[in-house]
């Protein structure tokens, strides 16, 4: 038992821990309302119709100058920005421009400053802004927001970006499933039933691109799909498009599909070979000398024994495809992009980490229930890896 | 459930064949033949075994008569009919295998039912004969249980009654026994033969436990590098064994080499160590060539009687064995010193000492002159 210590904590740092930080991020956000106490104090007397008191003004005039001192201004512009676009422009000139306003009515003074401030929307998006443990980044996830009235509701069709994706996801995680098991089982049949040097040889086949690199694989299919790639140079040499008709196989959903079948293919070979491993050829002739038709023997007798494989396959295939970032970012173009490629926009260009932390969770979940149903379905005990 | 002749000890010979080779070869690569001009008629209704080593095509004979082999050169017919264009499931055969084959994802019920189901038989009568057939084997109320949860007798009862159930007339068992501890292979025997006598099936069993095979037979063809030594019923072939590979296969025998000295009709002369052995000629031999004489241990009489033998020799007595029933005795004779006779445990065998000289004995009719087979092969 001592001797796994070091991998538990090895998952506990690496694996466990930022897991847990991203989820805590997607629900908890501190920084306006560690920024603008006062001013959110001043905000709970208000009742949302009309401007608030200028109490509020006065508190928010102090606190956003304070954290203009203190070099914060810029994440709870940001943050206000994410609620109603524009904010961040009010909260820098707000900042700059408030130095040279020395006392009230701070309402006139702001307003002066910025139009923005006798909106009473703008005072919305600071109080929603201000919530320290929020469910807004969820609901964006979701495509969906919180009215001035506090009621939730789907954003305006336009604005719907996620559930779409996460939609396409979805479709395209399973199509590439799909993909994988019929490409994968006749060979996997293959190399299960065929004599052991052959077995050995076919078998190699699908593991050297497994242990290529998955970059080197998916540059390899540019190559292949470009417009003026190899694909497109045979189909024009053999005459069966025109050179002006060449197809646009890469930086599109088609390239995304492509590769990523390729990619995953091993994932669903592996479980289903050492399932058809353990098959005795001997079935298929005791169904033959009963009777049965060559369909019939593979439908009630080959097939079912070779379930927990497919599950197995299926299951580890879905689950990599649906968190795919690499070969999407790189052939997928912007009609191939999956969720996952929106997770890493967030994380990396629009720092916005709640919003990536919640679309991360919902596929958490998802994976899990999918996870759940195998298991009273099938029975997790009953999947071979292999 | 197949209607007709109690089938137990039908005679091939009398009857229309049911299944027929005629000229039957096999090869896997062009050069060395597996099976070699195979000629079997089987009886409707009889027990026959293919008996031999491993490696005598006993096995491929059967795969071929399935279907799953295709013959290289010869005829095939079952019913009169042939089989060389008719897949396996077309030929409705009943088939049981020696590792039972029994489809692990399917409760028992459904097992024996897929044969039923795939030939589209309805539900109701499916169940119906599921039931029956469970009864035949003795298994009645276990159509739930997985294969898995049953022991190797109980799954290869299973594997027999799946093979019966859709009623075919000719079964046939690829060593069906094989994978059993010994008492429950002795029980599973019997059973096998009662299950035969009652349904009158052919059936074409393959085994290489001549034990097994006499037991159930009604005859066994002996088989020996793709060909048949000999085929008869268990008496024949341990009484009148044509071959020498068929005397040393089946049961123990003495072999002795020697030359033809003379020939006379169906007896001959032959020399074995200095001593002149009178013998029945079975081999086509000629004066001058070289035979084996085979004699069954207990037909070895020790200090035989004046003149009821017409063999007698000198030997002494190199090593004795008590086994309970018989005395097994191992004697230097004709030259050699590995002649076996048995002698029963009955009142008055007479005492015998390690050393002793005495004179044995044997009857020309239990003195076979056969084929000589080199040798080499006697280790």
């Amino acid at each position: 038992m001592g001797l796994v210590l070091p991998l538990l904590i090895f998952l506990g740092v690496t694996f466990l821990a930022p897991l847990g930080t991203m989820l805590v991020r997607s629900v908890y956000d501190p920084v306006v309302a560690d920024a603008l106490p006062a001013t959110l104090t001043a905000l709970r007397e208000w009742n949302g119709e009309g401007l608030p008191p200028e109490a509020a003004y006065e508190a928010a005039a102090g606190e956003i100058g304070a954290a203009r001192e203190a070099r914060t201004l810029g994440q709870v512009a940001s943050r206000a920005n994410r609620l109603q676009s524009g904010l961040r422009g009010v909260f820098t000139r707000t900042g700059r421009d408030l130095r040279e306003v020395v006392e009230g009515p701070w309402r006139d003074a702001m307003a002066a400053i910025d139009s923005a401030w006798v909106d009473p929307g703008t005072w919305h998006a600071i109080r929603a802004a201000g919530e320290r443990i929020t469910a807004r980044h969820y609901l964006n996830a979701l495509d969906m927001q919180r009215l001035a009235d506090g009621s939730v509701a789907r954003q305006p069709e336009e604005r719907r970006i996620y559930l779409p994706l996460l939609w396409r996801t979805l479709l395209v995680s399973l199509a590439i499933t799909v993909f994988c098991l019929v490409l994968g089982y006749p060979i996997a049949h293959l190399i299960a039933h065929a004599r052991p040097r052959r077995a050995g040889l076919l078998l190699a086949l699908v593991l050297v691109p497994f242990w290529t690199s998955l970059l080197v694989r998916t540059t390899s299919w540019i190559v292949l799909l470009q417009t003026q790639g190899v694909v497109n140079d045979l189909l024009v040499a053999i005459g069966l498009i025109g050179d002006d008709g060449r197809l646009s196989m890469v930086y599109n959903m088609t390239g995304t599909l492509v590769a990523m079948t390729h990619v995953l293919l091993p994932f669903m070979v592996l479980p289903l070979y050492s399932v058809m491993r353990s098959i005795p050829p001997l079935h298929m002739r005791a169904a033959a000398s009963m009777g049965a038709t060559p369909a019939q023997a593979f439908r009630r007798v080959y097939w079912p024994q070779t379930l927990p494989g497919v599950g197995a396959g299926s299951l580890l295939v879905f689950i990599l495809a649906i968190g795919y970032y690499i070969t999407p970012a790189l052939v997928g173009g912007s009609s191939g992009q999956l969720i996952s490629n929106m997770v890493a926009y967030h994380m990396q260009t629009s720092l916005n980490w709640g919003l990536a932390a919640a679309l991360g969770a919902l596929l958490l979940v998802g994976v899990l229930v999918l996870y759940l149903l195998y298991d009273r379905l099938v029975g997790v005990e009953r999947m071979s890896l292999g | 459930m197949i209607a007709g002749s109690n089938g137990a000890e039908g005679d091939g010979r009398s009857q229309a064949k049911h299944v027929e080779f005629e000229g039957v070869s096999k090869s896997y690569d062009g050069h060395t033949l597996v099976v070699d001009d195979l000629n079997l008629g089987i009886g409707k209704g009889e027990f026959v075994t293919l008996l031999g080593p491993s490696g005598s095509g006993k096995t491929t004979i059967l795969m071929m008569l399935a279907g799953f082999q295709p013959a290289t050169s010869g005829v095939i017919r079952i019913g009169g009919r042939s089989v060389q264009d008719l897949p396996p499931r077309k030929r409705g055969i009943g088939m049981v295998f020696q590792n039972y084959a029994l489809f692990p994802h399917m409760t028992v019920g459904a097992n024996l039912a897929f044969p039923l189901e795939v030939r589209g038989i309805a539900e109701e009568r499916r169940r119906e004969r599921v039931t029956r057939a469970l009864d035949l084997v003795r298994l009645g109320g276990l159509e739930d249980r997985r294969p898995g949860q049953l022991s190797g007798g109980q799954q290869q009862r299973v594997a027999i009654a799946r093979a019966l159930v859709f009623e075919p007339e000719l079964v046939l068992m690829d060593e069906p026994l094989g994978a059993l501890d010994r008492s429950l292979r002795e029980e599973m025997q019997y059973e096998i033969r009662s299950i035969h006598q009652r349904l009158g099936v052919t059936v074409v069993y393959v085994t290489h436990d001549q034990q097994e095979a006499m037991v159930m037979s009604d005859r066994i063809a002996v088989l020996n590098g793709g060909r048949i030594e000999q085929i008869a019923g268990a008496e024949g072939l341990y009484e009148e064994p044509e071959r020498a590979f068929v005397a040393r296969f089946i049961g123990e025998n003495n072999r002795l080499h020697g030359e033809v000295l003379l020939v006379e009709d169906d007896l001959c002369e032959v020399d074995v160590g200095g001593e002149r052995i009178r013998a029945f000629r079975i081999a086509p031999c000629g004066v001058g060539d070289t035979v084996t004489l085979s004699i069954r241990p207990e037909r070895i009489a020790i200090k035989p009687q004046q003149d009821l033998y017409h063999n007698e020799v000198d030997a002494v007595v190199e090593d004795m064995t008590f086994l309970g029933d018989h005395l097994r005795v191992r004697l230097a004779a004709c030259g050699r010193r590995d002649v076996v006779a048995k002698i029963p445990n009955i009142v008055g065998h007479g005492a015998m000492m390690v050393g002793d000289p005495i004179r044995i004995g044997w009857t020309v009719n239990d003195c076979r002159a056969l084929d000589f087979e080199g040798e080499e092969e006697i280790a």
